[in-house]
């Protein structure tokens, strides 16, 4: 079956929120902080301006609370008397012109008397600095299994480690927007957005109507990536303001540096690992220190931090475990949600460290992987027992052989030992990922799922769950078109609208195919197709639709208060093998072959489950090699992608892509979640691959040229 | 890493035969998609807004408006320009193409085809920018190897397929026009591995 929406986005005829007419609209755009932290003294607007022409709206337009609700409600929706992050919403202007708008707001100049900020989130802050608690700490975590120190002081070794990861920025094509118009006394809101139901709850909150009055609509989506999480409240809300002040219809449309400056990044790291072995290269105790730097409010850091602690032992077998977390406040923009969700930080370190250790104690990393990786029976920091039959050695060897591992470090040796200035070198990186939301979070969730059988005797599906490239619409239509023997032309896919869909959660954390997919195949409306639903319809005047709720999988138990049991209902399992090469006249490391094996149950397309891979995976090499935030006093400095530097087509190898298929027995035809996975191994495996290459010790990404040649130079 | 448009290079970029006062509107007539449009819009307008706004053509996409992602990508008498930096003023009497205009009486380009069935658009933001500038080289190259087709490609940046899926509609497309066997291969439709 090919894409739904594939022809639409081929010809022109897709409308993005970008796209769709407005009559008699208004440009909206953001007055910001321009400090970090401090006390709003004034909004100056300047006298070259006939501010009459325009709609202002501040702290005071705000009709219920001055909050963007997410987990807690610390974020404003505009600061008023204090800021604590710069780009921070202060105020918003709207004119029927964009150029005029766009003029005017540089005429604004806003004052702060500042306070002093804190950016580092590995040091202690000051007294002054302190803004959250008693310690700036925005969440905890802590996990523990077994005797960590006895453990430590009977293993033959200890190895210990430090680990850094940077922030990335999502680069979504589509840059954040949102549009806001008052019909028939209802506000409807429409945009670029996962989560229709978290806008519509934030709404609720900082608008004062209830739900009925509200109606959040998700427009075709231009990449997501966790970026378009949380943050689309922010936007969803101003256009609110703006519209329901002005009576006529905003839209607020953010261009490239402005996104790219106010809007969320990936949580910055830093994990410290030391690590007993015994003598057989085991693991005997994991001891692990996490830090991410939350930025300026609690956004989602806590969830965040949740899974990256969960993951941060990697997938493998150890009697004792200590996992230390913690979220810290900065005066940076926050950080939020993006596609790996913690995971990818914690990953890098444990399977760095792993290479680490391995070269410390003297074998090769790939047996030491092979000796400690998980086998059905065995348990997961959490004290989760794995029992789903996948061979986890089986995995690690398939990528080995699919790269030819082995042979390539036998070329590499020889290559290395001669060329003048090419280095080359293979790394591999082996980790899991949990499907879904974290512990009791989907049977918090309890998604809801409906199948009408509509008059002219098609299906409709209403789910919240969007479409942003990754496939959503193609995989439902496939799943009721499979389960009803129906052709894709039978099937509609609701638009995600909160006035019609019920909430089946947000479209995140690799959840909509196996979580919400398996309410589209358990729908009950199994039966009753074409003629019986054109039947219904004749015979009575009354809806026909079919209900799913969430169930849990039997046996799934997890404790929140002591972080034990079953964090995740699946995992996926996978190793990814890089080949890079680094020039040592330019200090640059591109990536020349990667393999990726991985078992995400059955795969449902392979062609969009491939694209999944393929995209992720080049994500992440971005991550590894190129992509670096550079922040002055909490601003991004490269707000461009000119100096913000993505992939490109020059930097992409051939990436062969392997499915070891073992079904999940309560996923929708034995799917799993797949679309996180591929951002976790391959920053790891490049890093380790760099390391062989040029016998390095790198521990922190990006390997951009400047830091290689901090590490050649300076071994640092 | 990366390829811009040899915008000035282009013959058709040179500045109008008049002098045009900054801040004038000018009346100007465009021809798009083998149509003609007459339009009245200040001068420094760009090109990408005026597709969008004044001729109401919004499958060119704004992506960064500072010619740095290729989003924007139309087709100026066959060559590949960035429209956020082309001033229509400039394009009187050439032939411009956008995304809406592939697609002939013949029916759909062998390019929109092949990126709907091997899975090249994902988000969809960044394909038609990617789709013209792949008409622009089989136009000149009926033959490309990988290497033309990622040099030809390479000032588009995309973030959700990783590349080698357009290759491949790329590859796929150019064999049917060749008139050769147009099925794709496993390889193409699932990647090699």
């Amino acid at each position: 079956m090919d894409r739904i929406e594939g022809l639409a986005k081929l010809t022109g005829a897709e409308r993005y929120v970008d796209d769709l007419p407005l009559d008699g609209m208004l440009w909206g755009m953001t007055v910001r902080s321009p400090a970090p932290r401090g006390r709003v003294t004034g909004v100056h607007f300047g006298s070259g301006v006939d501010w009459s022409e325009f709609v202002v709206v501040d702290h005071h337009d705000i009709p219920g609370d001055n909050t963007v609700l997410l987990i807690e409600t610390d974020q404003p929706l505009l600061a008023g008397e204090y800021v604590r992050h710069a780009e921070e919403p202060i105020a918003l202007v709207a004119h029927r012109s964009r150029e005029m708008v766009r003029r005017a707001i540089r005429e604004i100049e806003v004052t702060i008397d500042p306070d002093p900020p804190i950016f580092d989130f590995t040091a202690e802050p000051t007294q002054d600095q302190i803004q959250h608690g008693s310690d700036n700490a925005l969440k905890r975590i802590d996990i523990t299994k077994g005797d960590v120190d006895a453990a430590l002081v009977r293993a033959a070794r200890v190895v210990e480690g430090e680990y850094r990861t940077g922030s990335q920025e999502h680069v979504y094509l589509e840059n954040q927007g949102m549009i806001a118009w008052e019909e028939d006394g209802v506000l409807v809101i429409k945009g670029s957005l996962q989560c229709p139901f978290y806008v519509l709850k934030a709404a609720v909150r900082a608008l004062g109507r209830d739900s009925d009055h509200v109606r959040i609509v998700q427009t075709p989506t231009g990449g997501g990536f966790g970026g378009k999480e949380e943050y689309p409240s922010m936007i969803a809300l101003h256009a609110a303001l703006l519209a329901l002040k002005a009576e006529q219809p905003v839209r607020i449309i953010y261009d490239r540096g402005e996104d790219m400056r106010a809007t969320t990044k990936r949580h910055p790291s830093l994990v410290r690992h030391r690590t007993g072995v015994d003598g057989d290269g085991r693991l005997v105790a994991q001891d692990i220190d996490v830090a991410l730097d939350g930025g300026a409010y609690v956004t989602l850091s806590p969830v965040v931090l949740s899974r990256g602690v969960i993951h941060a032992a990697g997938p493998y077998a150890c009697d004792n475990v200590r996992i230390r977390g913690r979220a810290m406040l900065t005066n940076s923009p926050p950080h939020g949600a993006f596609r790996g969700f913690g995971a990818p930080q914690t990953h890098f370190a444990n399977e760095r460290h792993m290479d680490v250790i391995a070269a410390t104690i003297g074998i090769d990393p790939d047996e030491f992987r092979r000796r400690n990786l998980i086998v059905d029976g065995q348990t997961t920091a959490t004290g989760q027992r794995i029992t789903d039959g996948t061979d986890r050695v089986a995995l690690l060897d398939h990528a080995l052989e699919l790269s030819s591992y082995h042979e390539r470090q036998d070329k590499h040796r020889s290559l290395n030992a001669s060329h003048p200035y090419l280095r080359r070198g293979i790394g591999l990186a082996a980790f899991h990922h949990g499907a879904g939301f974290t512990g009791s979070g989907e049977v918090m969730l309890a998604s809801e799922l409906h199948l009408a059988g509509l008059p002219d005797g098609r299906i409709e599906v209403l789910s919240a769950n969007i479409e942003m490239g990754q496939g959503t619409l193609t995989v439902f239509t496939k799943l009721v078109c499979d389960r009803l023997g129906l052709r894709p032309e039978h099937v509609v896919i609701a638009d995600a609208d909160t006035g019609r869909v019920p909430d089946s959660g947000p479209t995140v954390a690799s959840r909509t195919t196996m979580v919400v997919g398996r309410l589209v195949d358990d729908s009950d409306t199994g039966d009753r197709v074409t003629q019986a639903i054109i039947d219904w319809h004749v015979e009575r005047d009354e809806p026909l639709v079919g209900h799913a709720k969430y169930e849990p999988p039997p046996g799934i138990e997890w404790d929140e208060t002591t972080y034990t049991g079953d964090a995740y209902a699946t995992y996926g399992w996978a190793t990814y093998v890089a080949e890079v090469e680094v020039d040592l006249r330019t200090y640059t490391a591109r990536v020349t072959d990667f393999v990726a094996v991985q078992d995400v149950g059955t795969v449902l397309h392979e062609t969009l489950a491939r694209g999944q891979i393929q995209g992720g995976v080049v994500q992440a090499i971005g991550w590894a090699l190129t992509e670096e935030c550079a922040w002055s006093n909490g601003v991004m400095q490269n707000n461009q992608l000119t100096n913000y530097i993505i992939p490109t087509s020059d930097d992409v190898p051939p990436i062969r892509v392997s499915f070891v298929e073992n079904p999940f027995a309560h996923g929708p035809h034995g799917a799993k979640g797949l679309g996180e996975l591929p951002m976790d191994g391959p920053a790891p495996a490049i890093a380790n691959a760099v390391a062989r290459a040029i016998d390095a010790d790198p521990r922190a990404i990006p390997l951009t040229p400047e830091h290689l040649m901090d590490l050649l130079s300076n071994g640092r | 890493m990366r390829h811009l448009y040899p915008v000035g290079r282009l013959g058709f970029m040179a500045p109008p035969s008049k002098a045009i006062e900054a801040g004038a509107s000018v009346s100007l007539e465009l021809r798009v998609n083998g149509e003609p449009h007459a339009v009245s819009v200040p001068v420094h307008k760009t090109l990408l807004e005026v597709l969008r706004e004044d001729i109401g053509l919004t499958g060119t996409k704004h992506g960064c408006e500072l010619g740095e992602c290729g989003t924007c990508t139309v087709l100026v008498d066959g060559q590949p320009v960035l429209s956020c930096l082309a001033l229509p003023a400039t394009l009187e009497g050439h032939d411009v193409t956008t995304v809406e205009g592939l697609e002939s009486a013949d029916g759909l380009h062998p390019l929109q085809q092949t990126f709907v069935e091997l899975g090249a658009a994902q988000c969809g933001y960044c394909t038609p920018g990617f789709v013209l500038a792949a008409k622009a080289l089989l136009d000149d190259n009926p033959q490309p190897s990988r290497a033309d087709i990622e040099t030809a490609l390479g000032g588009n940046l995309c973030r959700c397929t990783g590349y080698l899926k357009i290759y491949e509609a790329v590859e796929l497309a150019a064999a049917r026009m060749r008139g050769e066997p147009g099925e794709p291969t496993r390889e193409m439709l699932y990647g090699a591995g």
